[in-house]
């Protein structure tokens, strides 16, 4: 009897251990798949912005203006390449950013997840997505635009021509005067 | 009989052109000021090039074509028209010579728009455009509202009969002072304190919304300028939606307000009467075509549950509405969203409100205030008309800065123009739909560039055919213009080929 009750308790626990391994599997199976739920694009987005709505998404894309501070959040605009959406996150989300796109930088690659808002009740009917987590892909940089040397030198060209016209110009009216 | 143009009217036309150019050339200085001033070297050269390209272009059409003589009606007609192709052509070189745009029609594309204050923009990555040219972009919308030929007149050409009539052929009939040079000065001297203003509450806006003071006063100028003349470019790509700001909405509504209203009235109310605020026929008329189609709108958007709440319907509804109606194209919405979301109904109501647009002698495009004014006067005449007894005699007037008699005139003229339009729009939309866009869409970005709006759902980008870029072209220049100039100019070349 007791050996049976030891056997049926042992059976018991194997049947738990298999059951919170499974748990714990698919809980972290569910985790990771949904953080490598696949980036949406911003044209998915702004077409099929009904079937996003208030859904949790995954949006990469550049850093692009500057960080606008709003109190405890701020707004960052993030452009993948052919629309730039805003992202409305905590302050201290913003350690993470290190440059802003615009004519000198290449702004920071970002992946935020986040709910996405098709018309922002919150933010008078913006569509937008209010961040949960953020991710830095890929760092910015500073641009270095280096001269063109052949804009110099048009540039040389050219005003000599104007230099001549105006010499011209001066020549034939001291003629016309004599 | 027609006459065939003679080499004196080509030489006249040919010198004002000169001087227009040579003009646009100098106002390459600021932003290669803007340039020297933020660094930016490349930029600085674009602007040295273009600059040196518009002096040398110009000096050498006032030297071959030098004249003392004044331009006559058609001459000076034919000067404006030349004149805003050749800004384009010209104002186009920067732009072009940075690499942001996919060619030369693209840039093309974008100075027309920026000089007839449409705000359609062909530009790629526009995030990463340089100041000096952004500055440009945004100038050249200031430059258009006023008048390409106006800034001539304010600086360049001698006040003469020759002047008023070149005035005239921009778009413009009402003069505001009695000498066409004093009037030009005074649209300009309007614009710099409005400039000088609206540039500072943008700044403090955007400093207060958390933009750096230099990017809040850069933002502010370029943001003033494009949305008091109307035009509707943003010096980022998101447009006004890039700033998520209530106020920054607020701010720039009033500026599109401002910018659509009569010069004549500003001047009015700056040195006469405020009542002329509330009496005037087209200040009315705004008000009441901004009620009207605000209601089929609304009707529109909650039928459809576009926005969660009345505030998110009425912040996003009204600002396109009014960006729409004052032909500034300002957008806090995404251009696919108008299709995706808005529905046919608020669609319809925003392509009337832009199809309408501001006042005359103003910095809008579109059929107008006054003439819908005076259209809707003549019908309730007519119906006054049957309704009284026949010997009944009556006068019909209206109040513009003056009472004035309604005559049938006025009224043959403001229908002339008003079909004049419907033409276009519906033209620009069976192009569009030659090129296998849908009916509404089509006839959405057609009367958006014909009434020099700028708002887009779509349709507007680099990938688009060239010819429906030139359509866009064509009617911009002609809506700018206001098509009397335009069809002087095709009388002129078509006399040359069938005149004696």
């Amino acid at each position: 009897m007791r050996n049976t009750d030891y056997t049926d308790l042992k059976g018991r626990l194997h049947r738990f251990k298999s059951l919170i391994m499974t748990l714990v599997t698919g809980s972290w199976l569910l985790v990771t798949s949904v953080f490598a739920q696949q980036a949406v694009s911003s044209i998915d987005l702004i077409e099929r912005a009904r079937d996003f709505d208030g859904k949790e998404v995954v949006y990469q894309g550049e850093v692009i203006g500057e960080v606008m501070n709003r109190g405890g959040n701020s707004w960052v605009n993030l452009n993948d390449a052919d629309n730039a959406i805003g992202i409305w996150m905590d302050n201290n989300f913003l350690g993470l950013i290190s440059f802003c796109g615009n004519y000198k930088a290449r702004g920071d690659w970002l992946e935020v997840r986040g709910i996405f808002n098709r018309a922002c009740k919150s933010h008078g009917g913006d569509l937008d997505i209010h961040a949960i987590s953020l991710k830095k892909i890929r760092e910015g940089k500073v641009i270095k635009h280096r001269l063109v040397p052949e804009k110099q030198k048009l540039a040389i060209i050219l005003s000599g021509v104007l230099l001549c016209l105006l010499i011209g110009q001066l020549l034939s009216r001291k003629l016309k005067r004599k | 009989m027609i006459l065939r143009p003679t080499l004196a009217d080509l030489k006249t036309v040919g010198y004002y052109l000169g001087k227009i150019i040579i003009g646009l050339g100098l106002s390459m200085l600021f932003p290669l000021v803007a340039a020297i001033a933020f660094k930016e070297i490349n930029p600085a050269y674009d602007f040295i090039i273009s600059a040196l390209i518009c002096l040398i272009s110009g000096k050498l059409l006032i030297l071959l074509c030098h004249t003392d003589k004044d331009p006559n009606w058609v001459q000076g007609m034919v000067v404006v028209s030349l004149a805003w192709l050749a800004a384009s052509i010209f104002g186009a070189v920067p732009f072009y010579i940075s690499g942001h745009w996919g060619s030369y029609l693209d840039c093309v594309f974008d100075a027309m728009s920026g000089f007839a204050t449409t705000g359609l923009t062909l530009v790629q990555d526009l995030d990463h455009l340089s100041r000096a040219v952004n500055l440009w972009r945004h100038l050249i919308m200031f430059i258009g509202g006023q008048g390409v030929v106006v800034l001539a007149l304010s600086f360049l050409v001698r006040g003469s009969a020759g002047a008023f009539r070149m005035y005239v052929g921009e778009g413009r009939d009402e003069k505001i002072l009695p000498n066409v040079v004093e009037t030009s000065r005074f649209i300009w001297i309007v614009s710099i304190v409005f400039l000088i203003l609206g540039t500072l509450a943008l700044a403090i806006v955007g400093r207060l919304e958390g933009m750096s003071w230099l990017n809040g006063f850069f933002h502010g100028a370029c943001i003033f300028m494009a949305g008091f003349d109307t035009g509707g470019f943003a010096p980022q790509s998101q447009n006004i939606l890039y700033y998520h700001s209530l106020s920054y909405e607020i701010v720039t509504i009033v500026i599109m307000v401002l910018g659509s209203l009569n010069f004549k009235l500003h001047y009015t109310l700056w040195l006469q009467s405020k009542k002329e605020l509330t009496k005037n026929i087209e200040t009315r008329t705004f008000f009441m075509t901004i009620m009207f189609t605000f209601f089929i709108l609304a009707i529109g958007l909650s039928k459809l549950g576009v926005y969660p709440d009345a505030l998110g319907l009425f912040r996003k509804g009204f600002y396109q509405l009014i960006s729409g109606h004052t032909g500034t194209g300002y957008q806090t919405i995404y251009a696919r969203q108008f299709i995706h979301e808005w529905g046919d109904i608020a669609l319809t109501a925003l392509i009337i409100a832009m199809g309408l647009g501001g006042a005359v002698c103003s910095t809008t495009g579109g059929i107008k205030m006054l003439r819908i004014g005076i259209i809707f006067k003549a019908l309730y005449n007519d119906i006054k008309r049957v309704m009284l007894p026949e010997a009944s005699i009556f006068i019909e007037k209206y109040h513009h800065i003056k009472e004035v008699i309604l005559q049938d005139r006025q009224v043959r003229s403001a229908m002339l123009i008003l079909l004049c339009y419907l033409g276009l729009y519906g033209s620009g939309a069976i192009v569009g739909m030659l090129f296998g866009y849908p009916a509404l869409e089509a006839l959405f970005e057609s009367t958006s560039s014909a009434a020099n709006v700028g708002l887009s759902c779509g349709i507007t980008s680099a990938a688009m055919p060239a010819l429906l870029k030139l359509t866009y072209i064509f009617q911009m220049w002609i809506g700018r213009l206001e098509f009397m100039s335009i069809f002087t100019l095709f009388s002129f070349f078509a006399a040359f080929v069938r005149g004696k």
